[in-house]
């Protein structure tokens, strides 16, 4: 009763398991699957060591049941593809020191990948938006200048978008980007 | 491995999770996860079984209702600021939301699950106080049952649902075509629980002077505090001071537990900016 079976894709391989309901996502996919990329600092949602994308969405795995992602497809850092932006945020995170003891680093790529593969950003996110959306993950090590300096080289704004702009919009759509500050 | 054991099971339908919520006086509904599960996690909360609702696509729905708008339960709270239709008609609850945590707690969290656990720093309950927002619930013994958002929030992480109601849809009035609507609040960093936030509406009459303001605070007491009273600014086209003297009006109904004249400090500088963006926007709108 306390077992459930839980089934879904994790870096585009179809597992299927038999595991106690009180399982984490977090764990299911260190434990039961081996991959140790995705890491466990304070399991209480407030560091971000544990993002992995479901359904391409960042979500805290410590804070998600592999139950509750039965039937969704997961990324963990290991799934990352290795072209394009990722690649390239790879490269200028090591670059740009971007990392120290690497335990903070597979949840910051999977936060900045999933704000550099924002399919309805309407323009590069500028330095004020890197930061807001990193704010969600710790670094214990490396003071965070690299890391943000990283990401928006790959994003390769900066400078083009105003200041105190919103996180682009992900997933609303075309024209996701209209209304603040606009009455209907 | 964290949480004490518990079954699980996911409900296919509302009316499927309200009959499993029946049977089981020691179960309890799993939404996004982002509060029950870091209570779980620290064993502050041992359900015997969780009914997962996350999951519920029949309440993951927005429908445009005229003058106001019907919100699902388990529409993210990242929906918020990315749907058009949701910016569109609440842009307070999208500017609200963006106050909540991190993008990843946003992608998960949901309005039903926000609501229902009452924290009194949360965005989202004061933005629902604010606009005179109306929520939905349904179980078996009750049926279902309309209740105000104002009398929704009891105190600290409680609020009217009895524990075999599903929160199923919340309703929220849209803006008048003069009003405008402001939201700020406080935080150490961001994403943090603020130490005290503001939510306004202001709406004008065609002439330009205001009609009525709406406003609330949060993290202020033990749950979301609608201000009102205090001198009218009815007729009047207030400048920044005016709005100031309003605010410092307006937080002296608020008694923070803690620390409470700094709260009421921060509260007041919040209020007075959530004021005077709401009156810009009203302005900018067409009030004049
Ligand atoms: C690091 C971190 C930072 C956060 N920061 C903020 C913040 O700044 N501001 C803020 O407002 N929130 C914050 N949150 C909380 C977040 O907003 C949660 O998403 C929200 O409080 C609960 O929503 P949920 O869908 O995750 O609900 P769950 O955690 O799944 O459930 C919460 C409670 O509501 C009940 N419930 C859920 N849905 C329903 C329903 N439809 N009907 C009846 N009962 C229901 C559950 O049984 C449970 O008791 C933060 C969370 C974390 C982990
Ligand atoms: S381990 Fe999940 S957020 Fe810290
Ligand atoms: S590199 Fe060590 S915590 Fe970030």
């Amino acid at each position: 009763m306390d077992h459930v079976s839980v089934r879904m894709t994790v870096n585009g391989v179809l597992v299927e398991r038999q595991v106690p309901a009180r399982t984490s996502l977090a764990d299911f996919v260190r434990d039961e699957l081996g991959l140790t990329g995705t890491h466990l600092g304070c399991e209480h949602g407030v560091c971000g060591a544990c993002a992995v994308l479901v359904d391409g969405s960042s979500v805290r795995s410590c804070l998600m049941l592999a139950a509750q992602a039965s039937g969704a497809e997961v990324t963990t850092v290991e799934g990352l593809p290795h072209s394009g932006r990722t690649a390239r945020l790879r490269d200028a995170m090591s670059r740009h020191h971007g990392l120290q003891c690497g335990f903070c680093t597979s949840g910051f790529l999977i936060t900045a990948t999933e704000l550099l593969t924002d399919a309805d950003a309407v323009e590069a996110p500028d330095e004020g938006t890197v930061r807001e959306v990193l704010s969600g993950n710790v670094c214990r090590c490396t003071g965070y200048q690299g890391i943000v300096r990283a990401v928006l080289e790959v994003a390769g704004g900066g400078a083009t978008a105003p200041s105190g702009g919103e996180p682009a919009a992900r997933g609303g759509g075309p024209g996701a980007a209209a209304t603040a500050g606009q009455q209907r | 491995m964290k949480p004490a054991p518990f079954a699980y099971v996911r409900a296919d339908t509302a009316a499927d999770a309200i009959a499993l919520i029946d049977e089981d006086p020691d179960a309890k509904f799993l939404a996004g996860g982002q509060s029950l599960l870091t209570l779980m996690n620290l064993r502050l909360a041992r359900p015997a079984r969780v009914v997962d609702i996350g999951g519920l696509g029949e309440l993951n729905r927005v429908f445009d209702d005229a003058d106001s708008v019907l919100v699902g339960a388990t529409v993210r709270h990242r929906a918020f600021e990315t749907d058009p239709l949701l910016r569109r008609l609440v842009p307070l609850a999208a500017d609200a939301a963006r106050h909540i945590g991190h993008v990843a707690i946003r992608n998960q969290g949901t309005l039903g699950g926000t609501l229902a656990h009452a924290d009194p720093a949360a965005e989202l309950p004061l933005v629902m106080v604010t606009l005179g927002a109306t929520m939905y619930a349904e179980s078996r013994r009750r049926g279902r049952r309309a209740i105000p958002a104002q009398d929704f929030f009891v105190s600290h992480y409680t609020s009217e649902l009895e524990p075999d109601e599903l929160l199923t849809w919340v309703r929220i009035p849209t803006l008048l075509p003069r009003e405008g609507w402001g939201f700020v609040e406080y935080a150490r960093r961001h994403g943090d629980f603020a130490i005290a936030g503001a939510a306004a509406v202001v709406g004008l009459r065609p002439d330009g002077t205001v009609e009525r303001v709406r406003a609330g605070l949060l993290n202020v007491g033990d749950r979301p505090l609608l201000v009102s009273g205090g001198a009218s600014m009815s007729g009047c086209r207030p400048d920044d001071e005016l709005w100031r003297d309003l605010a410092g009006e307006w937080v002296r109904q608020a008694n923070p537990p803690e620390n409470a004249d700094y709260v009421r400090d921060v509260a007041r500088a919040a209020l007075t900016r959530a004021l005077r963006a709401a009156y810009d926007r009203a302005v900018s709108a067409g009030g004049e």
